[in-house]
């Protein structure tokens, strides 16, 4: 009878356990060289894994680290001017997922991550720095209301009136940050000598993303032009820029810049290092913007001259919008290399998070504890790599290049 | 019936030239603006431009050399110093990152989970965070945090790992590596030459041949020549020996500078050129697999005939960008204290104050470095390509 046997075997292995074999037998085990992989594998993961929480839990002193967080945040910047950082937070959060939530819309799951993660920080601090948990719990609660409030807009198609003025609204962040975190206009004034840590590396990604960006565009559209002096004058440009090393040209921005302005001209250390970042960044993005430029059909173009639209007109309503969507993931991709290269300011004597580390493991309390601090620091660096990374995963499906 | 006044900006020639017009101003105008302030500035500070400076004695030691350098030789040999350093890291690291990488990348394609995973988490890690701070962690946290060099980590006999870096075997070539050489060359060619023919009449006469074996059986007999011309091996391994626990007598030490940047280099490119290598392979469409399977091609043919020349097309230019984008990095060797071409060069800024003529040589080589790569990598590219009717 050959039910009998089935329903045996049924008893004998109950359904879940049959279906997880299944997938281990097709995942796993589907062939004597995969055999031999999923052991070897096996034994990698068990041996580094048992010695990587062994070293983690026993061996590492992190005290190396929580005694130096603020330090890592935002380095020597006064501790009694601290909450203009935290305000400037909270005013960047707001407006982020004001926006975010209205892109993107804001649902519960999103909502219940949020206020984990924000539970989970404010509850780990409560105990060391009240005051700081207080700043965390205020930013978790604005992040989810400026969500809420974004999709709400969008549902109830606010969102069209706002959509306008949303630059206007960043452009004036932009200004209140810098405010906070400079000083002038009666809050007292902090030197950007002393924006270290986590804070310059932001700060210094940020500015540069956003003014490489519309540079970027400007060198693609002058490599496809069809006048040759533009065209000439951006290919020398991106090409010199590209066949350069990063360092060279930072180095090229803390020492040339100086020699080719007038004496009096003081400029900051800061702005040459963004100056620097934005010369290099701008020419790789351009590459990736004539990527998307050449991929749009020429139909395009001619349909936009058959309509009667000008070049600015057709380059702005037509080209642009369709060439600059089909390259998103490329120019995150660029976005998150940036972020990564202002690791090479630490070189030419900016502190940010890769230099304040540096200093960390110099300190002579704790000589000889690099893995500690350089892992700590490695966590932050890939957090928001991977965060932008992931970002830009959900902004693909919603600007449409993913059907 | 009133016309319609024809402006000047109505000419069909008139933006374009406006606009050059306009572009050649501005850049006109600011290169006479940072050139007369660098004349002014330069004049402020008493420098001059020139090379001159080129000849004169250099003064400070390099760490690492493989030509040979005193620190009374000049700058320009210095720098030749650097560049050989520089060429030595990067050579090496694209050997490593593309061999990883393509370990990687199939890894990530693998039908087996774990190892599908493993990969993933690799990818990820590496190419989420700074490579400075990853060569930092290379340097300080394994290399210079390993044991004494009396306490060495040993593999097979001396071959070991510890703070003075680690200590390989060497190779030194003999005066018959040259006969081995032609011998060897005279081998593989016409084993080739052999593999082909056979391979030929397998396939287009069906006559059953062994093109792998006849081929490798030609190449040995003519390594078996030079063993009869020469009567010794081409080259001696020395395995590395250690005198009282501290002086190295014989073997390969590679510094901690080196064997970081080294590391560093290979395994942050690996990353980016396994997703490189999945994607061309992905990019292969399905149909392809399915017509190869159907025709009845061993899954090796299969690999080799049909998946991988087409992979290869989609593969090669971004290869070659990350390849420049190796060469680039590897001035990163200034963070890890590895005297590379930036980092002498550098020095010889910190010492002569001279930064245009410094700036300037640095550009050149590395576009002369950039456009070696890209020259042999178009080559092959252009090998590779879709030959159309």
């Amino acid at each position: 009878m050959p039910s009998l046997p089935q329903k045996l075997k049924d008893k004998l292995l109950p359904h879940r356990i049959r279906l997880a074999w299944g997938w281990m037998r097709q995942n796993l085990l589907n062939s004597w060289f995969n055999v031999f992989l999923t052991l070897l594998c096996l034994w990698v993961i068990t041996v580094g894994g048992l010695g990587a929480i062994r070293w983690v839990f026993t061996q590492a002193q992190w005290e190396v680290v929580t005694a130096n967080l603020r330090l890592i945040f935002v380095g020597r910047y006064p501790v009694a001017q601290l909450w203009r950082l935290w305000l400037a937070t909270l005013l960047v959060t707001g407006v982020l997922s004001f926006s975010w939530g209205a892109l993107q819309g804001w649902n519960r799951k999103v909502l219940l991550r949020v206020g984990c993660i924000g539970l989970g920080v404010v509850a780990a601090l409560l105990f060391a720095d009240w005051v700081s948990a207080l700043w965390c719990g205020a930013i978790a609660l604005l992040t989810m209301g400026g969500g809420f409030a974004g999709a709400w807009c969008q549902q109830k198609s606010l969102w069209q009136s706002f959509k306008q003025w949303l630059p206007l609204c960043w452009f004036i962040t932009f200004l209140v940050t810098l405010w906070l975190m400079n000083g002038g206009f009666g809050l007292a004034t902090v030197s950007t000598k002393v924006w270290n840590g986590l804070l310059l590396t932001v700060f210094v990604a940020v500015l540069s993303i956003v003014l490489s960006f519309p540079l970027g565009v400007l060198l693609a559209l002058g490599r496809q032009s069809p006048l040759p002096i533009v065209r000439g004058v951006s290919i020398a440009y991106i090409e010199l820029i590209r066949g350069l090393p990063l360092i060279g040209i930072l180095f090229m921005a803390q020492v040339m810049l100086p020699l080719l302005l007038p004496p009096q001209a003081n400029v900051d250390q800061l702005v040459r290092a963004i100056a620097g970042l934005t010369a290099f960044s701008a020419a790789y993005l351009a590459e990736t913007v004539r990527g998307g430029l050449q991929s749009l059909p020429k139909g395009q173009w001619e349909a936009a001259r058959a309509l009667g639209l000008s070049t600015p007109l057709t380059l702005g309503l037509i080209v642009l919008p369709q060439a600059l969507r089909a390259v998103v993931p490329a120019i995150v991709g660029q976005f998150i290399g940036l972020f990564k290269d202002t690791a090479l300011l630490s070189i030419v004597g900016l502190v940010e998070l890769t230099g304040i580390a540096r200093s960390i493991a110099a300190q002579p309390d704790y000589l000889g504890r690099y893995a500690e601090v350089y892992l700590a620091i490695g966590v932050i660096y890939w957090l928001f790599c991977y965060g932008m990374s992931v970002a830009s995963r959900r902004l693909e499906h919603s600007v449409g290049t993913q059907s | 019936m009133e016309t319609e006044r024809q402006y000047l900006w109505h000419h069909p020639k008139f933006w374009p030239r406006a606009t050059q017009g306009l572009l050649l101003a501005v850049l006109g105008l600011s290169i006479a603006f940072c050139g007369s302030n660098l004349v002014a500035n330069l004049q402020q500070k008493q420098l001059q431009i020139g090379f001159d400076f080129l000849q004169s004695q250099a003064g400070f030691n390099i760490g690492e050399t493989i030509i040979a350098y005193k620190p009374t030789n000049t700058y320009a040999q210095a720098l030749g110093v650097g560049l050989v350093n520089s060429l030595r890291i990067l050579s090496l690291g694209i050997v490593f990152a593309t061999f990883m990488g393509g370990v990687v990348g199939l890894a990530r394609l693998s039908s087996n989970w774990l190892v599908r995973k493993l990969g993933t988490v690799y990818v990820e890690t590496l190419r989420n965070t700074p490579l400075l701070l990853q060569l930092a962690f290379w340097y300080f946290a394994v290399f210079l945090s390993g044991p004494p060099f009396e306490k060495r980590v040993r593999l097979l006999g001396d071959l070991s790992f510890s703070q003075r870096g680690l200590l390989l075997p060497d190779l030194a070539l003999k005066w018959s590596a040259i006969v081995w050489a032609i011998c060897l060359g005279i081998g593989i060619g016409l084993g080739t030459w052999v593999w082909k023919i056979q391979y030929r009449q397998k396939v287009e006469r069906n006559e059953p041949s062994r093109p792998w074996f006849m081929a490798i059986v030609t190449a040995i007999f003519w390594g078996c020549l030079a063993w009869v011309f020469t009567k010794q091996a081409p080259l001696t391994i020395f395995w590395p020996t250690v005198q009282e626990n501290k002086t190295i007598l014989s073997g390969l030490l590679l510094t901690p500078e080196y064997s970081a940047l080294l590391f560093g280099l290979t395994f942050y490119t690996a990353a980016f050129i396994a997703e490189i290598i999945r994607g061309g392979i992905l990019a292969v469409p399905k149909g392809q697999w399915e017509a190869a399977r159907s025709l009845g091609l061993s899954p090796n043919l299969m690999l080799r005939l049909v998946i991988i020349p087409q992979a290869l097309r989609t593969i090669v230019p971004p290869l070659t960008s990350q390849y420049l984008n190796l060469a680039k990095n590897s001035s990163l060797a200034i963070a890890v204290g590895y005297p590379d071409l930036y980092a002498v060069a550098s020095t010889t800024f910190n010492q002569t104050g001279r930064s245009i003529e410094v700036i300037l040589l640095l550009m050149v080589t590395y576009l002369a470095i950039s456009l070696g790569i890209a020259l042999v990598m178009n080559l092959f590219n252009r090998r590779i390509q879709i030959v159309e009717r």
